[in-house]
Order: structure tokens, then sequence, then C-alpha cells
């Protein structure tokens, strides 16, 4: 069956090289690098938990820019849409295929988690994330933009499992769900804005696995969250030792 | 402009295996392309369905995660997923995305039919 031919761009170069292991070639004095050097990428088909689609919308109805307009401004201020608090230190080269960035995202008690993400795509019109081993999820996120009659939309889409037993109970618990929620709409929003857009998020999640993966039961050895939290009374003498800037 | 560019063509052998061509590019626009296929190729008695690429002309990462929403429901089937007639190119990115340790890659779709025979 076909449907009528789309004008959809064509990035073969767009895809980054397979890797064993992941290494991150700049990381700043004030970032956490803790979770991500040596680290395998935790792949589509690994992780613990039910597997979602999580997929965010918001229209920038009643202004002129194009999907590709949307993603060469996402892609060269990525982090700063994101909530307060939250860092993703990437290389100068900026969002290419193969980039690893390093991710400090705050958490509760003043804790920094510290994580990652390697860029495994790219267009003119979107780019994916996928994660490392240790990440709150195992799974890959795209974030696109589209016309659909006439109005541009901006998306994210995330396609994830927890990866470990720990994350799970804080997603079946709720409150991983509404800390991830409220973070992409928070970055949908703050983006809209950049375009003049009072953006109100659409969601829609979608249950495309509810089987748990227990031979995957030992990532937890791995959970970003513990090993931060472990780390940070280190984190606190490195930064009395660090010199002033 | 949400359209797309794909054709698929199933075909269903007597042995409990599948064949879904791709024909184009795989997409996000293209998930009610190959969701129906694949409720094409699923039936009561398959056991494999094997994906053949020969004729993929594009593949973007949103593609990607429509194969992976096809391998759950295979897996939820009981039913093995094959892929076979990848370029040297999408064999990287099947191996990028950790992929091909759960879909069994083959050069040919002879091979992969041996394979899902076994």
């Amino acid at each position: 069956m076909t449907t009528p031919t789309p004008e959809v761009p064509k990035s073969v170069d767009g895809w980054a090289k397979p890797v064993d292991k992941l290494s991150v070639k700049e990381v700043p004095s004030e970032a956490i690098n803790l979770n991500v050097e040596g680290r395998q990428l935790a792949g589509l088909v690994h992780g613990f938990g039910q597997m979602w689609q999580k997929t965010y919308r918001v229209n920038l109805s009643g202004v002129n820019v194009t999907p590709q307009e949307v993603i060469k401004t996402w892609k060269e201020n990525f982090p700063k849409y994101w909530p307060e608090g939250n860092n993703l230190y990437i290389p100068l080269t900026g969002i290419q295929p193969g980039e690893v960035g390093l991710i400090n995202l705050a958490a509760p008690g003043g804790l920094k988690l510290s994580t990652g993400i390697m860029v495994i795509y790219t267009d003119d019109v979107s780019f994916s994330f996928m994660t490392p081993e240790g990440h709150m999820f195992a799974g890959m996120i795209t974030f696109s933009a589209y016309e659909d009659e006439g109005i541009t939309i901006v998306q994210i889409q995330a396609l994830i499992r927890a990866n470990d037993p720990i994350y799970e109970l804080s997603f079946r618990l709720g409150f991983g769900h509404r800390s991830e929620d409220e973070f992409w709409h928070n970055t949908l929003e703050n983006l809209a804005s950049e375009f003049g857009v009072q953006g109100q998020v659409e969601q829609k999640n979608e249950l495309i696995d509810p089987r748990i993966q227990w031979n995957e039961v030992n990532n937890v050895w791995r959970n970003a969250g513990v090993r931060s939290a472990l780390y940070a009374p280190v984190a606190a003498v490195k930064n009395l030792f660090r010199p002033a800037q | 402009m949400t359209t797309t560019n794909l054709t698929t063509n199933v075909r269903n052998g007597n042995n409990g295996i599948s064949v879904i061509d791709f024909d184009g590019e795989v997409n996000g626009f293209t998930e009610s392309i190959l969701m129906d296929a694949y409720q094409q190729a699923s039936k009561d008695n398959t056991h494999a369905i094997i994906l053949n690429f020969e004729k993929l002309d594009y593949l973007n990462s949103s593609g990607i995660g429509l194969l992976v929403t096809i391998l759950i429901r295979a897996q939820r089937q009981d039913q093995r997923l094959l892929a076979c007639g990848l370029s040297d190119h999408y064999r990287e990115i099947f191996a990028l995305t950790r992929l091909d340790e759960a879909i069994g890659i083959y050069a040919t779709e002879s091979e992969a039919i041996s394979a899902a025979n076994l």
C-alpha cells in the first residue's frame, strides 16, 4: 500500500557510528562525569521496566517559522530550554551524530544526578538521543518539528523503559513519570516562548510493552541516581578545593 | 507535510514464516503502513516474520522506533523477528541501537528463512 509522496529529508550521513563504549571529549570543571565514560548505550531492547512511548507536542500557531528553523534553533541552544538547574554539557561541535553529552540534573535534596546522552541521529527536522547504562531509562528520545495544515508543530517522542527496578518503582508510584513529564512540558513551553508563542503542550502516553524484563534486573548496580548520591560528599569536598574562577 | 513514500508487500508462507518487503522510506509517518503490514504478516500459525529491506531507501530514528514497536508485538505473540537485505550502513544502525541483539540479521532472504526454520 502506498500513500502520497512526502517531503522528508534524507540524511543518510545523519547517523552516528556504532560505539562499544562511550567516551566524553570535554568535561567542564563544574560538571560531574560519573556515569557516562566507558559505559555502553543502554539500547532500545534493554532496560527493565514497561516500555512506554510518550509524545509531547506544542503548536507554534500564529508565527511564521519553518520546522527547519525551529530545529536549527533548538540544536544550537538545546540546554537553554531545559528547566532551571539542569545542564547538558555538549562539546563545542554541538548536537552532531556521535557526540556524547554530560547531563547534570537537579535532584531532590540539592543533589546533582550525573548521567548523559549520545546523539545518534540528526537531520534538518529532527535529532535523536540514546541513553547510557545507569540512566533513568533505556531508550531513545527524538526531537522533531513538522508542518501540518500550515502550522509548525514541535514534538518530543520518547520510547523508553525504566532502566532498573528502582526507576521502575518510581514510575509505578507516579513521581518518575510526573518529573519526566514536567521536564519536557517546561522544555517545549520554553522553546515555544523563544518564538513568541505561549504554547499549550499536549501529551499522549502509550504502553507499548507491559512486561518487565527480569533478565535486566542487574542494571540496578549502575543506577546513576544511587551512584550520584554516593558521590555527593566527594563532590562537595572537591568543590571546597576548586580554585575560584 | 505528514506524508510518506513507502510500499510494503506481505508474503505469508505455509511454513509459518511471513515476509514483509519494504520499498521506500521508513520514518515516523509510516506507522500505520508498518502496523498494517505486521497485522497481515501475523497469522495464527506464524512463528517468524522476516523484514526484507533490500529496497529500503531511507530509515530515520523514528523509523527505528517503529521497528522496535513491531519487535515488541512479535515477541508478545511468541514470534521471531528477522531482517535481511540490509546495506552495511543500515547494519551499523542496527548495531548502534543494539537492535541487532534482538532481531536476527541475515544477508539474504533464503538465509533468514533457513534460520527461521531452525
